[in-house]
């Protein structure tokens, strides 16, 4: 799970991806999950971040977590690079 | 330590230009709270989902409808369309606030009868009018209004065995400019047919011929066509008069006066267009106090609206069942109320908001209810904040016609619930239960056992 080079990231959430001219907002939970893949935090890190700070337990970020993911390869965000 | 709120991660594609299809965004209002009570407390209480009406909401709507024509001519009265919805609480808050009843069936004429309408005050609609039903209906002194020759020659021989006189009015159909024609309901006027039923009625003597009624259409956004319907009408008023010295008592403009639900494929919000009371008013009472009725006989005018008396007073109160991603990335949201108890999602664009403060984010969503269905969409497009499972949503304006059409689908019908004029919640129906609709079945001794 790793970031498309050259993905620009402003600290409001709005999101450019050169290679496709294609902009994107994020909301709060976005940018910071987000910010933490490109830090190249594993999902176990970033997991056990948020349910810290945040009023979530694991079970219920996991899933709202895999669908985030598949959005960001949806838009072709994030490059999977062939994991699950 | 206290934890912060969580809200799902989000990323969006921005699209300049035009709209899509799911329309402009909007931060959606949430609905808290109904009639000062919260909308947890109620689905906690009375289960979900949960339809939830407003008295003092219907209490407010019919006074103001009522005013509307008041104010401009002498004789209203209203009678409440029963097959808008025939719940007997609700009925009665109607007949509390004065309404007459509208009835369209035998089933709903028994159920003004046993909700303690006047007979007299109740007017019998509707193209199936059975000889039992016309017989009671004859008997009791009540209105009726006659749809086809057929029904006509029944009442004509009714008349003579029960040696009563019929209160009768006939329904006519007519072109008031809009499309589709409604022609389906009572006599056409342009061909004749109207006038033809109304000499047969003099001619025959046996009945008194007290009034006229029509019903142009449904959801009707058009004044113009009311005013057009009841110049027709009052044309055949004075006809009468000048044919056979005969004046009728009243002119039943009948219903259909849109509610500000959107329908499907509307461009406009219906809360930005569709005319208000005194729109419709103003279009029915001019063309009275134009024509040559003179102003010593005006005939009573019976208004049967009944959507646009109750939509605004209902509420759907529910659960988030769950999320899910569809092909194309778009969300769906499953909702635990499906097109078995919304029937009207069918034609209109449901106002659905969450039941607490959520963020700006929404999302391009589809919302499901909970039936094995294909058809069971709730809102096909909508920008929809990011509720989660266990959240609450609240869909506005559903008082007219879901608790009358409402299947017993898939699922049964839960508790509908109205809050009273000092903010105490009472339910009116309860939730079905598998016996309820067990007792209605039978099941043949020889189905009795099986290995299974």
């Amino acid at each position: 799970m790793q970031l498309k080079k050259n993905i620009a990231i402003s600290d409001t959430g709005f999101l450019f991806d050169p290679s496709t001219g294609d902009s994107f907002t994020l909301n709060p939970m976005g940018i910071e999950i987000l910010g933490m893949i490109k830090e190249g935090k594993s999902q176990a890190e970033i997991t056990s971040h948020i349910t810290s700070m945040y009023d979530v337990v694991e079970s219920a970020f996991e899933r709202y977590f895999y669908d985030f993911i598949s959005m960001l390869k949806h838009h072709q965000i994030i490059e999977g690079n062939g994991e699950n | 330590m206290q934890k912060l709120p969580f809200e799902r991660p989000l990323v969006q594609k921005i699209s300049a230009g035009l709209p899509s299809k799911f329309g402009i965004q909007g931060k959606l209002e949430p609905i808290t709270h109904i009639d000062g009570i919260p909308v947890n407390s109620l689905i906690e209480e009375f289960g979900s989902p949960v339809f939830v009406i407003s008295e003092n909401t219907i209490r407010k709507t019919y006074k103001e409808a009522y005013r509307a024509f008041a104010s401009r001519y002498p004789k209203v009265q209203f009678a409440w369309s029963y097959k808008t919805n025939y719940l007997n609480a609700v009925c009665s808050v109607f007949h509390q606030e004065g309404s007459w009843a509208e009835v369209v069936s035998g089933f709903e004429y028994d159920k003004a009868i046993a909700i303690g309408v006047e007979p007299g005050h109740i007017i019998f609609n509707g193209p199936d009018k059975t000889i039992e039903d016309l017989t009671k209906a004859i008997s009791q002194g009540s209105l009726i209004h006659i749809d086809h020759f057929d029904e006509l020659y029944d009442i004509i021989d009714l008349a003579d065995r029960l040696e009563e006189r019929p209160q009768v009015a006939i329904r006519v159909n007519m072109d008031t400019g809009i499309y589709p024609q409604w022609d389906r309901f009572g006599f056409n006027y342009e061909n004749g047919e109207a006038w033809d039923a109304l000499n047969r009625i003099m001619v025959n003597g046996n009945m008194d011929l007290v009034g006229l009624h029509t019903h142009i259409g449904t959801y009707m956004m058009s004044t113009d066509a009311y005013r057009i319907a009841a110049t027709k009408l009052v044309d055949l008023a004075q006809g009468l008069m000048r044919k056979h010295k005969h004046a009728i008592s009243y002119i039943d403009m009948g219903g259909g006066f849109a509610s500000r639900n959107t329908l499907k494929g509307a461009y406009y919000p219906g809360s930005d267009t569709t005319p208000s009371f005194d729109d419709f008013a103003e279009a029915i009472t001019s063309a009275f106090m134009k024509s040559e009725l003179k102003p010593d006989d005006l005939p009573l005018l019976i208004l049967e609206t009944g959507r646009a008396l109750i939509d605004d007073a209902g509420y759907l109160l529910g659960t988030v069942i769950a999320n899910k991603r569809l092909a194309d990335g778009r969300r769906s949201t499953i909702i635990d109320a499906g097109v078995n108890l919304l029937f009207t999602a069918f034609w209109y664009e449901h106002d659905i908001r969450p039941a607490k403060a959520v963020s700006d984010q929404t999302e391009d969503s589809t919302i499901y209810g909970p039936l094995c269905m294909n058809i069971d969409v709730i809102r096909g497009n909508v920008l929809f904040p990011l509720l989660k499972k266990g959240d609450h949503y609240v869909i506005k304006r559903i008082g007219a016609y879901n608790n009358t059409q409402w299947l017993q689908f898939i699922t049964l019908r839960p508790n509908v619930v109205m809050i009273d004029t000092t903010g105490t919640p009472h339910i009116i129906r309860k939730a079905e239960t598998l016996d309820s609709l067990n007792q209605h079945e039978l099941t043949p001794g020889h189905l009795g056992q099986f290995n299974v």
